[in-house]
């Protein structure tokens, strides 16, 4: 359980990160406040699991070593290309409405998480309703498709197919790290590893 | 020797940090108070998780009720039919289009220009400038205006 809880607050973690590359840059201002806005609801997320884990989150969230993390690769990716970056929240969200509900029952801040994605999945429906025919968008979620199922437990597989109309290929599990991780845990862990020992936040 | 109900008065006093015309007590966000042997205990659950007022919140209880053991519960127990009718109507008054109950919502899409009352209104934006608030446009009086997101 806590091996399950610790990859889906890396991975809360880890998106936050990367949809926050578009604060300041996104192709029109509702989105930079949108992605600016998810980005902190999915960091407020993984806060509130490493808490169900430890009592010093940050402690958690930036003191390890890259390896040990257990984001999924969808995650980590550098996609500062609008087809891709909306490919991937909308994979995203399917596959974390999956996993987060199939949690609800035993870890209360689940049930939780859950209602406040409840716009995170609005807001990525939107945008593939708006995209799903254009091929640019087709090919970054063939691109990302082998990605996206790395997000879920195998036997979750079945169901995230039915949901977004794909068939199952051979997904990219958790525990592998492209060069793209190295970079990015070197960019989260800046501050902290830079701040005079005992600073307070 | 304080009382329960001098607890929830001094907590009914808190401004929320970022509306400050509700109070926590109105905002719903305290789920319960007990005092028993002279301990008084405050359990506290936040709106969004990721909102960055929670440690101002809590900070805010404990200089309020000086030894006060505030817990903070990340259950699902909040929910926006928690803030209360006067919260509602306060949050009104002030340009903010309060919550729809999660029960109206599910059956129609109402959303209430608070200035104006008119129902034509349009989303202009799911993510407003705090997680818990939208941006929509009255077509009635043609003002933009913040809806709080029902959750």
């Amino acid at each position: 359980m806590n091996e399950l809880l610790l990859g889906l607050a890396d991975d809360e973690l880890v998106i936050g990160w990367r949809d926050s590359e578009w604060t300041g840059i996104a192709p029109m201002l509702e989105e930079d406040v949108a992605f600016s806005s998810i980005a902190q609801n999915e960091i407020g997320h993984a806060r509130a699991v490493y808490e169900l884990l430890t009592d010093d989150a940050d402690a958690l969230a930036f003191d390890r070593t890259p390896d040990e993390y257990r984001c999924a690769p969808l995650v980590q990716l550098h996609l500062l290309e609008w087809a891709h970056t909306i490919a991937r929240r909308w994979l995203y969200e399917v596959a974390d409405e999956i996993r987060v509900t199939a949690l609800m029952v035993d870890v209360p801040v689940a049930a939780k998480i859950n209602r406040e994605e409840a716009y995170h999945r609005m807001h990525a429906e939107m945008w593939h309703e708006r995209l799903r025919d254009e091929p640019r968008f087709r090919e970054a979620v063939t691109e990302l498709w082998p990605f996206a199922l790395g997000v879920v437990l195998p036997e979750q597989r079945a169901e995230l197919c039915s949901r977004v109309k794909l068939e199952e290929v051979e997904a990219v599990e958790r525990g592998t790290f492209g060069d793209s991780f190295a970079a990015l845990h070197d960019e989260m862990t800046m501050v902290r590893r830079s701040a005079p020992a005992g600073a307070q936040w | 020797m304080v009382t329960e109900a001098q607890v929830w008065a001094a907590l009914e006093e808190i401004p929320d940090p970022e509306i400050p015309i509700i109070s926590l007590v109105e905002l719903g966000v305290i789920r319960s108070v007990d005092v028993s042997n002279d301990a008084v205990h405050v359990e506290f659950t936040p709106t969004f998780l990721g909102c960055p007022a929670l440690e101002f919140m809590k900070r805010a209880i404990e200089d309020k009720v000086p030894g006060a053991n505030v817990e903070v519960v990340n259950d699902d127990s909040w929910s926006t039919d928690k803030i209360t009718a006067a919260g509602r109507e306060k949050l009104r008054a002030a340009g903010f289009a309060p919550p729809a109950p999660r029960l109206v919502q599910l059956q129609a899409q109402v959303h209430r220009c608070p200035y104006c009352g008119s129902t034509d209104t349009t989303l202009e934006n799911l993510f407003g400038p705090t997680p818990c608030r939208s941006l929509r446009y009255c077509n009635g009086c043609r003002q933009p205006f913040e809806q709080f997101k029902t959750i």
